[in-house]
């Protein structure tokens, strides 16, 4: 694992890269993101290069289809039978951009509110911090094993590899981390994290790696379900200490919580004698009342389920009931690095729903792991860059992340706090161009422009395109290109430039008879009908039509 | 009307057949089409590919060349080009242009329009008195589906064409994988995404698969091309300018355009 | 001195929104609230919602609580269960098992032995299917209702509520809370679901029309 100090960032407002640590000679600091080489928050490869691999994959290819499509099809169903869901997601996406702006103040109440009903409250700048404070509190208790929920904020620092590296062995017990664990895998998915195993692989995984289990054991679903269970109730009757994350922290009265299906959750919540949460700054909630608006939103938009099996909510200790020892570990991480960008600070909302993955055509091809980092798809592709920087090295690969989207805009809709993803990837995008100097690239997009805003040169230019009509075959077809276009021709064809173009067209001869002749055939034309209610009103009225919207498959969630 | 008329650097120099036919059929139903001839290119590439300085000039030479006052309305065949001029240019023109500039953009992104927005919302109609008497599929494109939430309106008109035979494109609203310079950057994906969209494209049986981008054409057709698919694109312009008077003929599907 | 990691996460998010110069928001609460729907309604939704997430749901009038307990242990052969101290006594009358009340002092380990365990319930929401339990003295502590795999629950018709506005607002926001909506449930493997992975793979419910 390399490490270096937080490199000068100039994408950032103020350019000076200072790492922030308060505000120095009373002017705002940038805020630093996660330290390089720490965590789960950068691959090792730039994602075509990554993406390529995992296309050749068929099984993954297979798997990733009927899981993204099924999911697709719940969250519909059960988004669509609310009349008040856009009122929802416009009220979820109004809390959390309040609770940003809120942000000091609403954490200080939670530390407040946490510490007066019993619980201790830890901060963590980053990773390593946050990884030391969970190590010092496990070993405080004597174990060396710790029960693990399901967690995005501790795989993103690597808990369980710095447990491990101190002797104290983390055991995943939700099915999918477990079945990741046990494989030495990583995870694919934010909600199912081993989508790209199938029934098979996950049999032999248990079955070599589950200590005393059948070597019978088949690979129908339920039986490798119980497997899991007796192998992991023996780990939640004995072991002292648990290790979560959490959906929501509410400021107001300092209640936690976990989301989850499995019932793995409440028994780490419920038998420990030691809970300890991390929990990222970004993800308190002012109110108590706020869960009514998202605990409506995160289950319909994660698993398409009306609501989860389960929810737990725990404030501080409660004697008799559950753990006598609690613990919160805020994280920042590069939260605050976030936080200082007028347009990428959005991502902050993410509650981590996993509804951008389930409609993303690049991720439904790719998988998860192409994107290097904890967090994959549409939100990983604009939140990684920002936590963890994606130009803290030569040819880092974070760069490549918001390049990995056609923004189709698919999960901006999809998005149960109104993200706009295409526009943070198009933004970030933006922040790596200004990062990366003087480029290829670069200096052939300065051409462009240079020719395009002149339009005597653009017609120049567009003259100079057409000898390419020599490199087409007889069918006016061009099949091949060179590099860089060579990605493009070695799937599609591509037309050859045509006889004329349209402005040539236009202020030619033949273009002016054309229009004549068009406007002498509307004249007759409405003259014959004498003037038909359908024309030239406001077209307002076709709305009422009875057949407006049958048949058609593509209307937005919007206009629901 | 008089109507400013926005080729697009694509459509003007690869694809001028659906920028005659939205010419044309704007004429046809008689309204005054007008050409600025120093327009040339929006600037789209540009910002989708990260860069927002270059583009300046050529969102200033859209905004002085459309800017003209005694242009009603400013009409487009391109989604993602409309698209960009209605929520790019001001994030252009807010971080690296001008008050001239800021105002400019302003002005005339309120009466810039997308083909199928203009007919229906601002003109009013439906039925533009087409006739093609072809098997035709319509694919949304992603701008124009999710950023200019232009709905079912391209399929309202297609439903009025006389003599068409309109079938649902399975997955419809799924990209086609082109996205500009993704198609180039992420050519295995983008590739994957395409081979989708041409096997839906192909089930249906149509002649046609229509869109009201070219740019997407040029992704499907050039996809369509390659494995030989019989299916030819057209871009929306072209099938509702056709009429029983002046009859588009269905050109040959290896030629995509 | 060296500043402490509160003071600079705290100085780092006063720093970042000193820069990022956010837009004030207002948080406009217009989603559906307050509802109310009538008795015949809220069962009809609720008893497809549960039916839906594959727990049982049994019916009945206050005065056969007793009996509709009873039926629903012995269906499922539960012989051995387990109570929270504040369960009405009444409630077990008809059923002729043995009975464990549990109290804080009694392992995990030990609830695992019990076939069932009978609870009351805080509130519940009928439009989701889903029982709100909140530690009071006939809920008992988490533990209880968590580790038998047969969980009977009793739920009033009073306390079932339309929608999860109407459930929030009636939380006691310092009570340790659970929700539940239906058998603990995985889709972790090519997903397809399965009931019941670490929390009771059987759900009763029992339905009070008239309490």
């Amino acid at each position: 694992m390399s490490s270096s100090p937080t490199r000068p960032d100039p994408t950032h407002p103020d350019g000076s890269g200072r790492s922030g640590g308060g505000t120095f000679l009373g002017l705002p600091a940038v805020p630093p993101r996660s330290p390089y080489g720490t965590g789960n928050l950068r691959g090792d490869r730039a994602f075509p290069r990554a993406a390529r691999e995992e296309l050749g994959n068929e099984q993954l290819r297979r798997n990733l289809t009927r899981a993204t499509h099924t999911i697709r099809g719940k969250r519909l169903a059960v988004t669509g039978e609310l009349p008040d869901w856009e009122r929802l997601r416009e009220a979820g996406s109004a809390i959390k951009t309040d609770t940003m702006n809120r942000l000091p103040e609403l954490l200080e109440e939670l530390e407040r509110k946490v510490t007066e009903r019993g619980g201790t409250v830890h901060w963590a700048r980053d990773g390593v911090e946050a990884n030391e404070i969970v190590t010092r509190l496990v070993e405080a208790t004597g174990s060396d094993e710790v029960i693990k929920v399901k967690s995005m904020a501790t795989q993103e620092i690597g808990l369980n590899e710095h447990l491990e590296s101190r002797g104290i062995a983390a055991h995943e017990t939700d099915l999918a981390e477990l079945i990741v664990q046990l494989a030495g895998d990583k995870p694919s998915h934010i909600l199912v994290p081993a989508i790209h195993r199938n029934r098979e692989e996950i049999r032999d995984i248990f079955r070599d790696r589950i200590p005393g289990v059948d070597p019978g054991l088949d690979a129908v679903p339920a039986h490798l379900a119980a497997a899991a269970r007796a192998y992991l109730r023996e780990k939640f009757m004995t072991v002292p200490v648990a290790v979560s994350g959490a959906n929501f922290g509410i400021a107001e009265t300092g209640t936690l919580s976990v989301v989850e299906s499995e019932g793995n959750g409440r028994m780490c919540l419920t038998l420990p004698r030691t809970l300890i949460t991390v929990m990222g700054i970004e993800k308190v909630l002012p109110r108590y009342r706020d869960l009514e608006v998202f605990l409506q939103l995160l289950p319909r938009s994660s698993t398409g389920e009306r609501m989860n099996p389960y929810t737990s909510l725990w404030t501080g200790v409660t004697p008799g009931d559950g753990p006598e020892e609690f613990h919160l570990v805020l994280l920042d991480n590069g939260r605050t690095a976030a936080l200082a960008d007028r347009i990428g600070r959005e991502a902050l909302n993410c509650i981590r729903c996993s509804a951008c993955l389930n409609v993303c055509p690049v991720y439904e091809r790719t998988g998860g792991h192409a994107y290097g980092s904890t967090y994959p798809g549409p939100i990983g592709a604009v939140l990684t860059p920002q936590l963890a920087g994606m130009d803290a090295a030569k040819n880092d690969p974070n760069s490549s992340l918001p390049y990995a989207s056609s923004l189709c805009g698919a999960c901006f809709d999809a998005c149960p706090v109104k993200i706009d993803i295409p526009s943070l990837l198009v933004e970030l995008r933006h922040q790596h161009t200004e990062q990366a100097g003087t480029t290829a690239e670069k200096l052939a997009m300065k051409a462009a422009a240079a020719v395009m805003s002149r339009p005597q040169l653009f017609t120049a230019a567009q003259k100079a395109a057409a000898p390419a009509r020599l490199v087409a075959g007889r069918d006016k077809v061009i099949s091949r290109l060179p590099p860089p276009f060579d990605g493009w021709t070695d799937s599609r064809d591509l037309p050859a430039p045509p006889r004329q173009t349209f402005r040539s067209w236009m202020a030619s001869e033949e273009g002016a008879a054309a229009l004549r002749a068009a406007a002498e055939e509307g004249r007759r034309s409405r003259d014959g009908r004498g003037g038909r209610p359908d024309d030239g009103h406001d077209g307002k009225h076709d709305d009422d039509r009875p057949d407006g919207r049958h048949g058609d498959p593509h209307h937005g969630e919007e206009e629901r | 009307m008089r109507i400013g008329l926005f080729a697009t650097c694509l459509g003007d120099t690869l694809f001028p057949d659906a920028v005659k036919a939205t010419a044309v059929l704007l004429t046809r139903l008689g309204h005054d089409v007008v050409f600025p001839p120093g327009q040339t290119c929006c600037g789209q590439m540009h910002v989708n590919t990260g860069y927002q300085r270059e583009p300046v000039p050529l969102v200033r030479n859209f905004a002085d060349q459309f800017g003209d006052p005694s242009l009603d309305a400013v009409v487009m065949p391109s989604g993602s080009c409309a698209g960009s001029v209605r929520h790019q240019h001001e994030i252009v023109a807010d971080r690296y242009g001008d008050e001239a500039l800021r105002a400019g953009v302003a002005a005339v992104k309120a009466k810039t329009y997308e083909l199928s927005e203009l007919l229906v919302d601002v003109l009013g109609v439906t039925d533009v008195g087409a006739w093609f008497p072809h098997r035709v599929t319509y694919h949304p494109t992603c701008h124009s589906l999710r950023m200019l939430r232009v709905g079912d309106k391209p399929l309202r008109l297609l439903r009025a064409v006389d003599g068409i035979d309109l079938v649902e494109l399975p997955q419809a609203d799924a990209c086609c994988g082109f996205g500009g310079t993704f198609a180039l950057k992420n050519a295995g994906t983008s590739a994957a995404m395409l081979q989708d969209k041409t096997d839906h494209v192909r089930s249906t049986g149509a002649d046609v698969c229509t869109a009201g981008d070219s740019s997407c054409l040029m992704h499907i057709g050039g996809g369509l091309s390659r494995i030989k698919a019989g299916t030819r694109t057209l871009h929306l312009a072209q099938i509702l300018a056709a009429t029983r008077t002046a009859p588009l003929p269905l050109p040959q599907p290896e030629a995509a355009r | 001195m060296t500043a402490t990691a509160r003071e600079t996460v705290l100085g780092r998010i006063r720093d970042a929104l000193a820069l990022a110069d956010p837009r004030e928001v207002t948080v406009e609460r217009a989603y559906r609230t307050g509802r109310t729907l009538p008795d015949a309604q809220r069962l009809e939704l609720l008893t497809d919602r549960l039916v839906d997430y594959k727990a049982r749901v049994r019916v009945c009038t206050a005065d056969r609580t007793a009996r509709t307990v009873a039926e629903a242990l012995s269906a499922r052969g539960a012989r051995r269960i387990g109570v929270p101290a504040g369960l009405d006594p009444e409630w077990l009358a008809a059923f002729d098992g043995e009975v464990l009340e549990d109290s804080a002092g009694i392992p995990a380990p030990r609830l695992g032995d019990l076939d069932g365990v009978v609870t009351a319930s805080a509130v519940t929401c009928a439009e989701t299917g889903t029982i709100f339990l909140d530690g009071s003295p006939d809920q008992g502590r988490r533990a209880l209702s968590l580790v038998p795999d047969l969980h009977v629950c009793v739920v009033d018709l009073s306390s079932v509520v339309a929608g999860v506005p109407e459930a929030v607002a009636r939380l006691v926001p310092e009570r340790p809370t659970t929700l539940i909506s239906g058998p603990s449930a995985t889709s972790d493997i090519e997903l397809e679901r399965v009931e019941g992975v670490h929390g009771p793979r059987t759900l009763e419910v029992i339905v009070r029309t008239d309490a």
